[in-house]
């Protein structure tokens, strides 16, 4: 019996020693840009949380939509009242891999496939992006287009503020070792 | 046997850290929230019907507003009931930050010219740090600038003016639901009669419901505490109103017994019963431009 109690413990120490290969985010940034005819629009949000798993390259974020900052209150309201029904829907989440990571190297483009859900839609994407690795951690930065209209998120044509078909994303996480 | 009970509990253990190794978005999903998230929108417009809402404008926003009050609906045909009789207020708002309000408006109804400054104390929060409740602070002014009847017995300018004060107190119960209470304190310099009271102690309440993601339905009336010296021609103030919003645009449709549509008429002056048909059709459009 004792033997099997050993061999569970020595499991559970292996499970940790697969945990110090993550990294968590001390520092990040998301945000928006859409180029509309009457005026731009800009969104910035310092609150994601991520995981980052280097022996696997497992990769995911959780982004709280209500602390996307805009420079208009107005805008603001609208986008979370109105278009993103950040009540309801409070989060934007990915969850997927980086397909060509490669741990040795200390600078490398790759792909972060995975699914993305926005607005309760969740869709398979794959984005570019560029990891950067340094003493303390790694760098990620990524810049991708999303479509509206695939996230089922209806803009009205009476609206005020026209906004464009497509949003630019710009992510841009700074990721750190943690012990859980 | 028990060596069997603790082998299971630490085959359930571990069974359960498996689990949450296994994925990533399901790691950050259980931690606990400790993100503050301030409540947004408890209200559409910086008015509930009549009165203001805890809500101000942003830094750099000028709102221009248009609030009409037609006559009666129990006037009849004749009069189109009410529409042939209009009474307006025009008004101007600055949003020096996103909490601090200044506006000034000038009404039809007794040619009354209103300035008033408005402060988001408190809001609502919800997440890490829980905040219940939404405080706005507010005071205006308003004088009453109609032409004395007697040309030889001209109004001192103190007695043509008077003060408002007011708490406004919200909880945005659900994304449809929200309520507001509006402790006020009125002075008036002047009253129209020796028995009424100069300093009159109001209990406003309100709320709205939101029917759909750009119109809501919005109640509101005031209760009058100490004004028995008045009770036979003044009315407690009761309102009830659309919030149709069109992205720049609030348009706001209201029916009430009140004439005035600042803080100062509506609760001091409403002389019409609502519950005999005293009853006027309204609206206020605002129109918001970014100046900053």
């Amino acid at each position: 019996m004792t033997k099997y109690l050993i061999f569970t413990w020595l499991l559970l120490c292996g499970t940790s020693v697969v945990q110090a290969q993550k990294y968590r985010l001390s520092d990040s940034e998301v945000s928006f840009y859409s180029d509309a005819p009457l005026e731009d629009i800009e969104a910035y949000n310092a609150e994601a949380k991520s995981i980052f798993d280097a022996e696997t390259g497992e990769i995911a974020f959780v982004v709280p939509i209500k602390k996307f900052e805009f420079k208009k209150a107005l805008m603001q309201e609208h986008f979370n009242e109105n278009y993103l029904e950040s009540d309801q829907y409070p989060n934007a989440k990915f969850e997927g891999k980086l397909k060509n990571f490669n741990s040795d190297k200390t600078v490398q483009e790759v792909v972060a496939s995975g699914k993305l859900s926005i607005h309760g839609v969740t869709r398979q994407i794959e984005v570019p992006g560029t990891v950067r690795q340094h003493p303390s951690g790694f760098e990620m930065k990524a810049t991708f287009p999303v479509k509206v209209a695939d996230y089922d998120i209806k803009i009205p044509k009476m609206v005020f503020y026209n906004i464009a078909e497509e949003v630019e994303v710009r992510v841009n996480f700074q990721y750190q070792p943690y012990d859980p | 046997m028990i060596h069997k009970t603790i082998f299971f509990l630490t085959l359930i253990l571990l069974c359960s850290l498996v689990v949450s190794a296994q994925s990533l978005l399901e790691e950050l999903e259980q931690e606990p929230d400790t993100l503050s998230i301030t409540e947004q929108a408890t209200f559409k417009g910086t008015r509930l019907i009549n009165g203001h809402s805890v809500e101000t404008d942003g830094e750099g926003v000028l709102s221009f507003l248009i609030s009409h009050r037609f006559g009666r609906l129990n006037e009849g045909a004749y009069e189109f009931f009410g529409l042939d009789d209009s009474n307006i207020r025009l008004g101007l708002e600055y949003g020096l930050t996103d909490r601090l309000n200044v506006g000034i408006g000038r009404s039809s109804f007794e040619k009354v010219i209103d300035a008033f400054i408005k402060y988001q104390l408190i809001r609502q929060q919800s997440g890490g740090k829980v905040v219940p409740l939404s405080l706005t602070v507010f005071s205006s002014m308003a004088i009453n600038t109609l032409r004395s009847q007697l040309p030889e017995r001209e109004l001192n300018f103190r007695y043509r003016v008077d003060y408002t004060y007011q708490l406004l107190l919200a909880r945005k119960f659900s994304s449809r639901l929200s309520l507001q209470l509006m402790p006020t304190w009125l002075h008036r310099n002047l009253v129209a009669k020796a028995d009424m009271e100069n300093d009159l102690y109001v209990l406003g309440m309100g709320g709205r419901y939101k029917l759909s993601k750009r119109v809501a339905l919005n109640l509101e009336y005031y209760y009058r505490l100490n004004a028995e010296a008045e009770e036979d021609f003044y009315y407690n103030p009761i309102a009830i109103g659309f919030d149709i919003e069109t992205g720049g645009h609030v348009f706001q449709l209201q029916l009430t017994n009140a004439r005035a549509m600042i803080e100062e008429g509506f609760l001091s002056e409403t002389s019409g019963d609502f519950f005999s048909g005293d009853i006027h059709f309204g609206f206020n459009i605002s129109r918001v431009f970014q100046l900053k």
